[in-house]
């Protein structure tokens, strides 16, 4: 089942949380939805599991409309919100039970389906506990459990490792991706490296609007292009590098780091200014002790993405 | 109406696993027991057997116990943003709503149908009239359905559970009590108004085996503005 979403706005008092975005999900995709708090990502969420009602705009699920038939949509969608948010009082089991008959699921059907949950999500030692006396992460399997329990065509995860140590992380991840491979997973994150690792396509969203989308190795070239070195150099006056490393032409900037002698040197597009900077070195006698590539980090693309203006 | 059980169901396991199922029905199982049967006592003195103490006993308690257990039906779903794990799934506010009431309704029941000993007590005393007692228990459930609406409309309103009692009690007192006062104090046609808008007014009468359409009708009336006032409170958290 696609997720489209068409010019989707929607408006807290004077602020746009989300400010006219389309975007489509395929079936068997994993989209990570990337953006710093307050994006708009939760709000997004929201709409599409038609919890929140857009100003305008439209979301289908599959052949639903999530405006016209939510209840088709809902029985489609398995959600786990930002603020996993469980029956304290109730135990793993009889949770899921809830959710289960919620879900429509017919009750002969139900014990196995719950068995089925509490192995993929790990419940088996707390599935007679009480979920006030569960760990933030156990709370967080059950939040999945009761999202995959009927088995949902589309799956929107919100911040789903929060909470997690990282054994637990690796873990989920590995379920997502499992998952995946056949159904709709639209998860949000603000941990880049998660999303990287989960996700076959990563959308960033700044303000309401999405400003990247592509699969990680794209939205790198998007930012790539560009060489980026480290370069120490010893023996010289840091005055006299600047300066003559300016005025060569493969050489976009070069900049000061905290480190002493070291700098760091931005090549013109599609230009390399290594073998330049080496020529000029050994021309003034000065000693170069390092110079390493930099790899234009994810980090750095949504930092930049999500910062400007 | 499968949904509206189930949630109905989650309610009514969730009133017997806090307790609150057990002290609200042992309290006013001791509360009403104590007052028809000892401490006015004139059930022995009265030449004829009647509820009539037992009913304007339960009348007080039920109002006060009411709003303890409708506070936290959507408050603390507000608070603790379960209601949001709830919505998602494919069910409508409504179900959710009348689920809830449901649940209370039905551990009024539970209570009422214990006090039948007493009942069944007093009938074996002296001749009783079966038919005011009925129509009593009638107007007992329907005055707890107007309170239930009432109680769950005041906890839709906000996330906390102290401000949902108070406010269910609050205006439970106006319909309970302050309109009756009312009608005492003036005459002409606002005094006939308040006297209909008072719960004591419509009670009275049914306790004494009058069931008039327009008892009927105040009872329904209120819990229907209740619910409905609950679907609007909900309505607007989707905005």
């Amino acid at each position: 089942m696609d997720i489209v979403i068409q010019n989707l706005t929607k408006t807290y008092g004077p602020q746009k949380a989300v400010d006219n975005i389309s975007f489509t999900v395929k079936t068997g995709e994993v989209l990570g939805f990337l953006g710093p708090n307050g994006a708009g990502k939760t709000t997004t969420m929201k709409a599409i599991t038609s919890y929140l009602i857009p100003d305008s705009g439209e979301i289908t699920v599959g052949s639903y409309s999530v405006s016209k038939e939510p209840q088709m949509v809902k029985k489609s969608i398995g959600y786990l919100p930002e603020h996993n948010s469980l029956y304290p009082e109730m135990d793993v089991i009889d949770y899921l039970q809830f959710v289960a008959e919620l879900q429509g699921i017919p009750s002969s059907k139900i014990p196995g389906r719950i068995l089925e949950m509490v192995e993929i999500c790990g419940l088996e030692g707390e599935k007679h506990k009480k979920i006030n006396e569960l760990s933030k992460g156990y709370r967080q399997r059950v939040g999945l459990a009761q999202a995959l329990i009927h088995d949902p065509a589309v799956l929107i995860l919100d911040e789903p490792t929060t909470g997690l140590d990282p054994n637990q992380i690796v873990e989920i991840r590995e379920l997502i991706r499992k998952i995946g491979r056949e159904k709709t997973v639209l998860l949000s994150s603000h941990i880049l490296a998660e999303v990287e690792a989960t996700c076959d396509r990563i959308m960033i969203i700044n303000k309401g609007k999405i400003v990247a989308d592509g699969t990680s190795s794209e939205l790198r070239k998007h930012a790539q292009g560009k060489e980026i070195v480290k370069i120490t150099i010893e023996d010289a006056d840091s005055e006299q590098v600047i300066k003559k490393i300016q005025s060569l032409d493969t050489v976009e900037w070069i900049d000061p780091l905290d480190e002493t002698n070291a700098y760091e040197v931005q090549s013109r597009p599609n230009m390399s200014s290594r073998r330049d900077i080496f020529r000029l070195c050994s021309k003034e006698g000065w000693i170069i002790t390092e110079m390493t590539p930099i790899q234009t980090k994810l980090e750095d693309i949504f930092h930049e993405l999500t910062m400007k203006k | 109406m499968n949904q509206l059980w189930i949630i109905c169901r989650r309610e009514l396991n969730s009133f017997f696993d806090s307790l609150m199922a057990y002290i609200m029905i042992i309290a006013f199982l001791g509360f009403s027991g104590f007052f028809t049967w000892l401490y006015l006592a004139d059930i022995f003195f009265n030449n004829q057997a009647s509820l009539q103490v037992f009913f304007s006993i339960a009348y007080w308690t039920l109002f006060f116990f009411i709003p303890a257990l409708t506070m936290g039906l959507l408050a603390e779903e507000n608070r603790s943003g379960t209601i949001e794990l709830l919505l998602t799934k494919p069910v409508q506010d409504w179900q959710v709503i009348m689920g809830k009431f449901a649940s209370t309704l039905i551990l009024i029941v539970i209570a009422l149908l214990l006090t039948l000993p007493y009942y069944i007590t007093v009938a074996n005393i002296g001749s009783i009239d079966h038919g005011a007692v009925i129509s009593g228990y009638i107007g007992l459930i329907l005055m707890s359905a107007a309170y239930i609406s009432i109680g769950i409309f005041a906890s839709s309103i906000s996330n906390n559970q102290i401000v949902g009692f108070l406010l269910a009690l609050f205006i439970g007192i106006i319909f309970h009590w302050i309109f009756g006062m009312i009608s005492m104090t003036i005459s002409g046609f606002f005094g006939e108004l308040f006297h209909s808008l008072s719960t004591q007014a419509h009670f009275d009468s049914m306790s004494r085996g009058v069931i008039d359409i327009a008892d009927i009708l105040f009872f329904f009336s209120i819990i229907a503005i209740g619910l409905v006032g609950t679907a609007s409170v909900m309505a607007k958290k989707h905005q």
